[in-house]
């Protein structure tokens, strides 16, 4: 056996799943299985980066291994586009561990043995997700994703809020498989041969395929939280613990847009625009959803979950465009969105994996999620402080770091709506341009919020003083991320090359050899646009650092410290600040519509006055309230044939039997 | 390379003036006398000699925030053709890089606001991320409507093209033009959005971040807020107005020319500045949102246009 790309990932997986074994040795030992096994996954996480990185330029390989059932073995596939989501998984995979060996320690949760193994059963599934080339194979490792994570989420399982999280996620994570098997018996084409090559060659009519499409859209969408199936999320994320939110909100999401790319990409061949339209509308309405809904929240975990809703949001646009331009048959606008989406894709798994964990260390740090609570960490946990402001302006989309590169390469596919062949889209594409403008403008707004409120200030409680900044492994992994938030946002070319393999084995087309120079992005023409990350970020801090050596220079570096002016009013109590309300305040207003709001507002005659604010996601009203009511009711018709008599089953017995005989005689 | 590097140093130098002027002409406009043109470099020179005081909890992002500020409408300085298309990092970053630009200087702004923890503080940070997050789609949605006319998002290729088309009036580019012009108020801290000349704590926004600044930071700050209003002018004037900028193969005549139209450009700008913010009141900041929504809608009107009529 060659030491081929996929027989090394196959080791990884293996091994992965021997680490998960080997927690339960000793469940309990912490130096067992925080300080060996975690690390070990960790440096299995960068093995896999770096078989998946050269597998990126490889040919495709295939391999049949006898598993499973008697005439369905495991199909498995490690082409470019697989590739890409190995590396994904990988690299990402390297920070989370590293920082969960520092992170897990004794509670009374799950044993940390028994969540070791959870966490590398999670972990081999989403790259047998990857790996897999056939339905079966795909829906196992797809389940076993699916079923590890509700694991992790409810590791506190004595916790109610916990639990019915869980079910939540649990639900809608099969509600949406099942629509998956739907989707892939669909694709089969009447063959009834399950693996993707059959898949491929299936001729499907182009109505069968449209619902083929529309399945994966919604299994996928449930998993990847698109509105309105996104409810799991802002439940699911705080209820994890950070490392499992870390990779659940950064990794496993960008399983589903693994499998969307799959089935609508390669499973599909024959792309009709129409889909684009409307992924790119779901998109659209997803990404502005989730900013708006993160804006408001006063639980650091719920604003990431919804704020992950925005990214995925934008990712969808991105991958609606690429459907539109390939619907079309403009390949190489096609493979530039494409190209964008992907990047997204890399960028979010390391920036909101990394800020995640720092929500990870503040919990640990002062036991708060709230909000509310929170302040002025970044005298009491520099090191965290430091490495999340990293992620922040990274998620902000400000340059010049990764994310802005990516959400550029999308708004440079924007531009070239115009070209499409199709008028009403040519009218309707720039409305979708602007509220992507507006998402990415919100999650500035957010992200300050973000900050700004855990880190900077005064403390809003004294307990917030004996805070400590995070131990040496969290502040390892957390630096991992962070570093490669700053190298993708600093060398997009070199990941652009990359990415044309995946366009080429994936879409037919690529960007070709536009990129000229190393350093400058041009995707298509240097007349018509450039950005070199290089020179900006060199250009910002030769300018900021001539000016602090210019003002140095000439003036006296003379400082008076003193109590804050505030206007001349007393000294500032922490009371007065913003909360996370407060700072919510105006997008609540200009946003009204979007929200349910109940508030109650004190009169001057309360004894004890109250003011209580409480603000709803539309969605609970007017879609799964109304489903888990007529749940209830069916459940109670159906509650009225099951009396508890003796009797009267008999006369089911009956009843039964003479319907039968009329219906044979 | 030494034209466009003189060129970013002078607009560094020169955008003090620029907030001079258009105090002058408010102060003749409201029959004062004004205190004269270079009062602004006298007000950056008394600050620069003062003590720094910082109040206690102030964190580094507190004291980096005005270089931060400096630096990057310096390094917009270096990109926007001002007096020449031959800008200094022109095609290290183009109208969208741009846009990212204003938005970390903003994001910095804003964070330092909160550092202290004053309820000043808080309260214009989340009102200048309020306008910001109104202000930046909008002003993406007139850079759009720029490249959809000229097919190039980089400054210099779109003010080429559109110095050299035929004079005619482009539906789109009016109503980006006045989507603009709203962008420029609200992002510069200008009435009707903000009022630059008081510290009233119930309306202001700039003021209210900066208020815990004192002495070398403030006046980084005030020169960076002067350079960022003649950013925006110049932005808008190679976008709406682009004639008279000399190209990069331009010989010594053009460059004069240049020279000469963008200063009188820019002095004509200041005045209008002027007389508008003489003649209008400041909105309430519940206002704000509408004034800015009106902005945003404007610019893809201004889009909507393009795609309808082609031009």
């Amino acid at each position: 056996m060659s030491l081929s790309g996929l027989n090394g990932a196959l080791i990884i997986v293996a091994a992965w799943l021997a680490i998960g074994v080997a927690g339960l040795a000793a469940p309990r030992t912490l130096a067992w299985v925080g300080r060996t096994l975690f690390p070990l996954g960790a440096a299995l996480g960068l093995g896999l980066a770096i078989v998946a990185g050269l597998a990126l330029f490889a040919m495709p390989e295939t391999r049949v291994l006898p598993l499973g059932l008697p005439d369905l073995p495991m199909h498995l596939r490690l082409d470019p586009l697989a590739a890409f989501f190995l590396a994904l998984i990988g690299s990402t995979v390297c920070g989370v561990s590293v920082y969960a060996a520092g992170y897990f320690r004794e509670g009374d949760g799950t044993a940390p043995g028994l969540q070791c193994l959870q966490y590398h059963i999670f972990l081999a599934s989403m790259a047998m997700v990857v790996l897999a080339d056939d339905a079966f194979t795909f829906m196992v490792a797809w389940e076993t994703m699916a079923v590890s994570s509700y694991f992790l989420v409810t590791t506190q399982h004595r916790v109610p809020e916990i639990l019915s999280a869980g079910f939540l996620y649990l639900l809608l994570a099969h509600v949406g498989a099942m629509s998956l098997l739907l989707c892939f018996g669909v694709l089969q084409g009447g063959s009834w041969h399950f693996t993707f090559d059959a898949m491929r060659g299936a001729e499907l009519s182009p109505a069968w395929a449209s619902v083929a499409f529309g399945l994966a859209l919604f299994g996928f969408g449930a998993k990847a939280g698109l509105v309105p199936l996104h409810i799991w999320l802002p439940e699911a994320h705080p209820a994890a613990p950070s490392p499992v939110s870390a990779l659940m909100s950064g990794v496993m999401l960008k399983m589903a847009v693994y499998g969307f790319a799959r089935v609508a990409f390669d499973l599909l061949p024959h792309t009709q625009w129409i889909w684009g339209a409307v992924v790119l509308a779901v998109g659209v309405f997803t990404g502005l959803f989730g900013a708006i809904f993160a804006a408001v929240q006063t639980d650091m975990k719920r604003l990431l979950a919804y704020s992950s809703i925005e990214n995925l949001g934008i990712i969808f646009t991105g991958l609606g465009l690429t459907l539109l331009f390939r619907g079309m048959a403009m390949g190489t606008l096609s493979a530039l969105a494409f190209a964008a989406t992907l990047y997204h894709c890399l960028n979010h798994a390391q920036f909101k994996s990394l800020l995640f964990l720092a929500t990870g260390s503040v919990l640990h740090a002062t036991g708060q999620r709230n909000l509310g609570r929170l302040g002025g960490l970044i005298h009491r946990m520099p090191r965290v402080a430091g490495l999340a402001l990293v992620g922040t302006l990274a998620m902000a989309g400000l340059p010049p770091l990764n994310g802005f590169v990516s959400e550029w390469l999308l708004l440079q596919s924007y531009l070239f709506t115009p070209t499409l062949p199709h008028a009403l889209i040519n009218m309707l594409a720039p409305l979708g341009a602007a509220a992507f403008a507006l998402t990415v403008a919100l999650a500035a707004y957010v992200l300050v919020k973000f900050y700004g409120v855990i880190f900077l200030g005064q403390s809003r409680e004294p307990a917030l003083s004996a805070a400590h900044d995070a131990g040496a492994l969290e502040c390892a992994g957390l630096s991992w991320l962070a570093g490669l938030c700053v190298l993708l946002g600093l060398f997009p070319v070199a990941v652009l090359r990359a990415l044309d393999t995946v366009n080429q084995s994936v879409l037919g087309a690529t960007l070709g050899d536009r990129m000229i120079s190393s350093w400058t992005l041009v995707p298509l023409t240097a007349e018509r646009s450039s950005y070199s990350p290089l020179a900006f970020g060199a250009g910002i801090a030769l300018c900021v650092s001539v000016t602090f050596v210019i003002v140095r220079i000439l003036y006296h570096g003379r400082v008076r410290h003193s109590v804050a002016w505030n206007c001349g009013s007393s000294a500032p109590t922490p009371r007065m600040q913003d909360t996370a309300e407060g700072f919510g305040q105006p997008i609540r207003r200009v946003f009204g519509p979007f929200f349910q709001i109940r508030r109650q507002v004190p009169t001057p005659f309360d004894e004890s006055p109250r003011y209580v604010l409480h603000l709803a996601d539309r969605w609970w009203s007017w879609l799964y309230l109304p489903i888990a009511r007529a749940v209830e009711m069916v459940a109670r018709w159906v509650g009225y044939l099951q009396q508890g008599r003796i009797w009267l089953y008999l006369l089911y017995n009956f009843a039964t039997l003479l319907a039968l005989l009329a219906f044979v005689l | 390379m030494l034209l466009p590097a003189l060129q970013t140093v002078v607009a560094i130098a020169l955008a003090p003036l620029l907030v001079g002027w258009i105090d002058q002409c408010r102060a003749w406009l409201q029959n004062r006398r004004g205190a004269g043109l270079l009062q602004p470099y006298r007000s950056l020179r008394k600050l620069f000699h003062k003590d720094a005081v910082i109040a206690h909890g102030a964190s580094p992002i507190f004291r980096a925030s005005p270089y931060i500020q400096f630096g990057a409408m310096a390094l917009a300085a270096a990109i926007i053709p001002i007096f020449s298309t031959h800008a200094l990092l022109a095609t290290s970053a183009d109208t969208i890089a741009l846009v990212g630009l204003f938005a970390l200087a903003r994001v910095f702004m804003a964070l330092a606001a909160m550092d202290i923890g004053t309820a000043f503080g808080t309260l214009g940070a989340r009102r200048e991320m309020l306008v910001g997050f109104l202000s930046e789609p909008a002003l993406l949605m007139v850079f759009f409507t720029a490249s959809l006319l000229s097919q190039s998002t980089l400054l210099p290729t779109i003010v080429t093209t559109l110095a050299h088309r035929e004079l005619a009036i482009y539906p789109s580019l009016a109503f980006a033009g006045v989507a603009f012009a709203m962008v420029l108020l609200a992002e510069n801290a200008r009435i009707p959005i903000d009022n630059p000349a008081t510290h009233l704590e119930l309306t202001m926004i700039h003021e209210a971040m900066v208020l815990e600044y004192s002495a070398r930071h403030l006046a980084l700050i005030e020169w960076a807020a002067a350079l960022k209003l003649l950013n925006f002018a110049a932005i808008g004037l190679a976008l709406f107005v682009p004639w008279g900028l000399s190209s990069p193969a331009g010989d010594g005549q053009e460059i004069v020319i240049g020279w000469i139209t963008t200063t009188l450009k820019l002095g004509v700008v200041g005045a209008a500045l002027a007389l508008f913010e003489t003649i209008s009141a400041k909105l309430r900041i519940f206002r704000a949102p509408e004034f800015l929504a009106t902005a945003f809608l404007l610019a893809v009107l201004g889009l909507l246009v393009h795609q309808l009529l082609g031009s």
